[in-house]
């Protein structure tokens, strides 16, 4: 399988990315780990006559800790996996990048490709959402930032413009309990169902919780009134099943190779309570 | 426009020069242009890993890196590894405890051992099974595949040991 012919260009910085995004429009696509993108073009699902490598340049690089958690576009879910400091102030996103793909693909897949792409598959994406992430874009005219919940319109639909470049991701590190829950059929899978949720605690009650579903719609879905249904109860197995429910009326689930509607809103049931059972339990 | 553009790799060691177009799989520049044959073509999608070499100290699926990507890199491949008079550790031990079978994913699983040793020297049987997802075997059912890494970790391990 070869793609079409393609120019290529290796810029060190994004001033380089931009012009040539400017130069040539529609014609022009980075790449990052490129295990989206360069599976598209061998198929010839896509072709992209200008290919611009991201692999050079130090500003999309480096994971900043703190209160609030910057991480570099092209970070791949390997280097997420390995930082110590990241794994115990937001260890959610290391179990949820243990569970992206396999080892190979985790050593080149990066954050910002997973975000930025907007293929309703990808791990990244709900786990933003559910962390209330914000995206830094960075264009012709400056940079400016995105909140993950606003950014996803369709499937590969966001609100990215052709000539803007994923720099960042920032997101306060969150308090409480978490988990990443995903359903899929093999290793190296897209999700089934997913569902991303982090809870904090007041005594015995809920005082927050945030959930965010994956590969359930065209987008992500952040289900606000679902993670409503927890706040000020004390999680019992009845306010468990209210948020799944609520959840269930948020999602969208197509019918494709991985199964019904009704057995997806099945598994994305499953996956939920199974993912505040043990958010609960760590918060 | 699309012409062709100088790659530089380091192959086992090895300074490489040549002209390819971009497009080019890495994996293909091995086999055709470098002669390592070992790297296999299996799936071609990026999942059975039987392409998998190691690039700036990675492991990767060369059939889903463009050429062009790997450009000023440094790649082991299988033939890296050790020579039919002088097996490498853990192509000693895939020979020993039967690793394989029919040996066309075993260029990649020697490639991807190798790597999950060098990171985790003494990995549990979960580990190697996790570190080893990548790679798909038809054959074996894995038992084997498992059973030799283990082997080879505990021989490596020794090994060290005696050296210190």
């Amino acid at each position: 399988m070869i793609p079409a012919a393609f120019d290529y260009y290796r810029p060190n910085d994004l001033d380089g990315v931009i012009s040539l995004l400017q130069e040539h429009g529609d014609d022009a696509r980075v790449i990052a780990g490129g295990h989206s993108l360069i599976p598209l073009m061998k198929l010839r699902m896509a072709e992209v006559p200008h290919l611009i490598d991201l692999q050079s340049i130090e500003e999309l690089t480096g994971i900043e800790n703190g209160a609030r958690i910057r991480i570099g576009a092209m970070t791949t879910q390997a280097d997420i996996i390995d930082n110590a400091s990241l794994a115990s102030s937001a260890p959610i996103l290391k179990e949820a990048s243990l569970q992206i793909a396999d080892p190979q693909v985790r050593y080149m897949g990066t954050v910002g490709g997973n975000v930025a792409n907007g293929d309703p598959g990808n791990d990244m994406p709900g786990l933003m959402q559910c962390l209330d992430a914000t995206f830094i874009l960075r264009g012709p005219n400056g940079g400016r930032e995105v909140k993950a919940r606003d950014f996803y319109h369709a499937a590969y639909m966001t609100e990215r413009e052709d000539d803007e470049v994923m720099v960042a991701v920032t997101f306060d590190a969150p308090k409480g309990g978490y988990a990443y829950e995903k359903q899929k059929r093999k290793i190296g899978d897209y999700a089934t169902a997913a569902a991303a949720v982090i809870i904090s605690k007041d005594g015995s009650k809920c005082k927050e919780a945030s959930i965010a579903m994956t590969n359930l719609s065209d987008t992500p879905v952040f289900c606000g009134a679902a993670s409503d249904c927890l706040i000020g109860t004390s999680v019992s197995a009845e306010d468990i099943k209210n948020a799944v429910n609520s959840m269930i009326d948020a999602i969208d689930p197509a019918e494709d190779n991985r199964g019904p509607v009704e057995f997806k809103k099945h598994a994305a049931a499953v996956v939920l309570s199974r993912a505040i059972e043990r958010a609960w339990q760590r918060a | 426009m699309s012409g062709k553009m100088q790659i530089k790799l380091k192959v086992n060691g090895e300074d490489h020069e040549f002209s390819a177009e971009p497009r080019e799989l890495l994996v293909h520049a091995l086999r055709e242009r470098l002669n390592l044959t070992g790297s296999h073509v299996g799936c071609e999608t990026g999942h059975c890993g039987v392409c998998t070499v190691t690039l700036n100290g990675k492991s990767i699926k060369s059939c889903t890196m463009f050429v062009a990507q790997a450009d000023g890199a440094e790649l082991t491949t299988v033939e890296g590894m050790g020579s039919p008079d002088n097996l490498h550790v853990l192509q000693e031990a895939f020979r020993e405890h039967h690793g394989l079978q029919c040996g066309y994913c075993t260029p990649g699983m020697i490639m991807r051992a190798a790597k999950l040793l060098e990171e985790i020297p003494n990995p549990t049987e979960e580990q190697v099974r996790f570190g080893m997802a990548g790679n798909l075997c038809r054959c074996t059912g894995y038992q084997n595949i498992v059973k030799s890494i283990m082997a080879a970790a505990s021989e490596m391990n020794s090994a060290k040991e005696a050296a210190q």
